[in-house]
Order: C-alpha cells, then sequence, then structure tokens
C-alpha cells in the first residue's frame, strides 16, 4: 500500500500532549517524483523525446496530445463494444473476426496494433497474460493496473491459472477448458466475456456498465 | 514469404537458446502443439531489436499448447489449455506430422 501513511511505522499509543503538532513527533514528508534516481530508460527516453522535437520529426504538443489521448482511454472502450456484441450478434460475429473493423463501425479506433477478442463460452475462459513483459490492450482498456506487470501474475497465470482466478473470486469448474493467451509478440488480446443472466431488459449502456477491466482481461467475470 | 504452417498443423518450437532479443518464451521451447492462427507476416523480433527495418517480413503464428505438455505439475484440468504468438522460424513440423 502507498497511502500518506506509509510513513507511520510506530504505533500511535503514546500521548502527543498538550501541542496539536508535536515538534519532536517527526514525519518525514513524502518523496517527491525527483527524489528518486532516473533509471537509464527514463533517461533514454527523455533524450529520444528531446531529439524528436528538436529534429521536428513530432512537436511537443502532438507528443503532449498523444500522452493526454492515451491516459484518458478507460476500460470503458472496451465495455461499449462488449455491450454492442452482446446486444448485436451480428456485430460479435464481426468484432471476433475484425476488431478494427468492427470498431470503425462505430468510429471507434483501435491502432495500429492488431486486438484479437476472444469470446467466453459456457465450455471455454480465456485469460489474458503477458509473460514477457506487460503487453495489454492499451487502446480499450487504457494503462494496466500494476498486478497485469507483476512478475508473480506473469509467471503465474501461465504455469498455475486456476489459482490465481481463484484469488480474484473467480473459480472454474473442471469441465471448463480454461484458454491462457500469453501476448508475446505482435497481437493483443481483449477478452468478451458472457452476457450475465438477468439482463434480459437492460439496454447497451446499461449493459456496459456491467463489464469492467478485470472481465475483460479474464481474472472476473460480469455480475448482474 | 508464404506461410509454411496452416490452422491445424501440428508443429514443435525449436528448442534453441540464441542470444539477444528474442520473444519465444523458454516454457515453450522444445513443446508441441497446433497452429490454432496464421497472424499475418511481421518484422523478425531478433533483427528489429537491433534496427532491421527492411527485408522480408516473418509468417507468425498462434500456437495452441495444452497446460499439462507445458507444465509437469499442472493440477488444473486436463482440457486446460495455453496459446502462445510464435514466429515461423522457432517451428518444425511435429514428430510424424505429414507436412508438404
Amino acid at each position: 500500500m502507498h497511502d500518506d501513511h506509509d510513513h507511520h511505522e510506530h504505533h500511535h499509543d503514546h500521548d502527543h500532549g498538550m501541542y496539536e503538532v508535536d515538534p519532536l513527533h517527526y514525519h518525514p514528508p513524502q518523496p517527491d517524483l525527483e527524489d528518486s534516481k532516473l533509471t537509464h530508460h527514463q533517461i533514454m527516453q527523455m533524450a529520444v523525446a528531446e531529439l524528436l522535437i528538436e529534429k521536428g520529426v513530432i512537436t511537443a504538443d502532438e507528443l503532449r496530445a498523444q500522452i493526454d489521448f492515451m491516459d484518458s482511454i478507460t476500460p470503458a472502450r472496451g465495455a461499449t463494444l462488449v455491450a454492442r456484441a452482446w446486444t448485436d450478434p451480428a456485430f460479435k460475429e464481426r468484432l471476433v473476426a475484425d476488431s478494427r473493423k468492427a470498431g470503425a463501425e462505430i468510429d471507434m479506433e483501435l491502432g495500429p496494433i492488431p486486438i484479437l477478442v476472444m469470446e467466453n463460452t459456457p465450455t471455454v475462459h480465456n485469460l489474458i497474460v503477458c509473460t514477457l513483459c506487460s503487453c495489454y490492450p492499451k487502446m480499450l482498456l487504457g494503462t494496466p493496473p500494476d498486478w497485469y506487470k507483476s512478475r508473480s501474475y506473469r509467471r503465474r497465470a501461465i504455469s498455475e491459472p486456476r489459482k490465481v482466478l481463484a484469488e480474484f473470486g473467480t473459480t472454474l469448474s473442471d469441465d471448463i477448458e480454461l484458454r491462457v493467451h500469453d501476448s508475446t509478440a505482435d497481437m493483443r488480446y481483449l477478452v468478451l466475456p458472457m452476457r450475465p443472466e438477468g439482463t434480459d431488459g437492460m439496454d447497451e449502456a446499461a449493459l456496459a456498465r456491467l463489464v469492467t477491466r478485470d472481465c475483460m482481461v479474464g481474472v472476473a467475470v460480469p455480475q448482474s | 514469404m508464404s506461410a509454411r504452417y496452416k490452422e491445424g498443423d501440428s508443429v514443435r518450437v525449436r528448442t534453441a537458446y540464441p542470444p539477444g532479443h528474442c520473444r519465444t518464451p523458454f516454457y515453450c521451447r522444445g513443446k508441441s502443439g497446433v497452429v490454432v492462427r496464421h497472424c499475418g507476416e511481421f518484422r523478425n523480433p531478433e533483427e528489429l531489436a537491433y534496427g532491421a527495418y527492411e527485408g522480408p517480413l516473418t509468417p507468425m503464428y498462434r500456437v495452441r499448447f495444452e497446460q499439462k505438455d507445458l507444465w509437469p505439475d499442472y493440477d488444473g484440468s486436463a482440457r486446460d489449455k495455453c496459446e502462445i504468438e510464435i514466429y515461423e522460424h522457432w517451428l518444425v513440423p511435429a514428430e510424424g506430422a505429414d507436412h508438404a
């Protein structure tokens, strides 16, 4: 946990005395961003960015706008596609066949890297991992959570995926084939979860709210 | 470059440990699986990592493995699978498989 109380390692069972702020009771400040040493790759990234701008390959504003766009992506984008697929079987077929074309139908840009949509069925459950680094369908889900990038998830999601799912609260029967997709190269993956029971009366917007990031990575299933 | 394998072909991942950047996970080297999709042609990441942006592209496939074949002590369901993206030069026909 990295909240503001990280540095409170001592116990607060002593008396603070009459002062609201005890000068002897020192709380170290949260470190600033600049307090940790730059890594080799951070320096290289800054140098390349500066060179690209200096040489006029891109402008500073283009770089800023792209970061701004990437940071603005949330799993709601992926959820929009899933909810549309749940309500329109023909769209679902097109989404599974070619997600870029299907996205373009609703003016959603999926980017240059192919995203393969893996459909959960009553007999198959899909799970996504990138064991080599942290490849992730950023154009549909935004920035990956820290656990997705952790060595622990990357190692265990491939070798003991059912235990990992159970830790996320998802238990699969042995009758279901668990298919783990290792995102090792030029593809990205999105899980198309099954539409939950009891959602017949819901419209597309309401359905989309049931589709979370975890469901589209495959560590959870949507709840109605 | 035309694709050597097609959907349904049995293949084995070469057991090789070349130096440098490569995107074939260790855990599948020497293991056999089935091609489930030809993903198209891409730059070989082993060359791309050193700045080779020209030359022929390499076919890349999604290969499906039985989890119990990858992990000797796999304790999930016997139905469980793993699918990995593998470039053509890492694949050979599986023993006994018939390839043109």
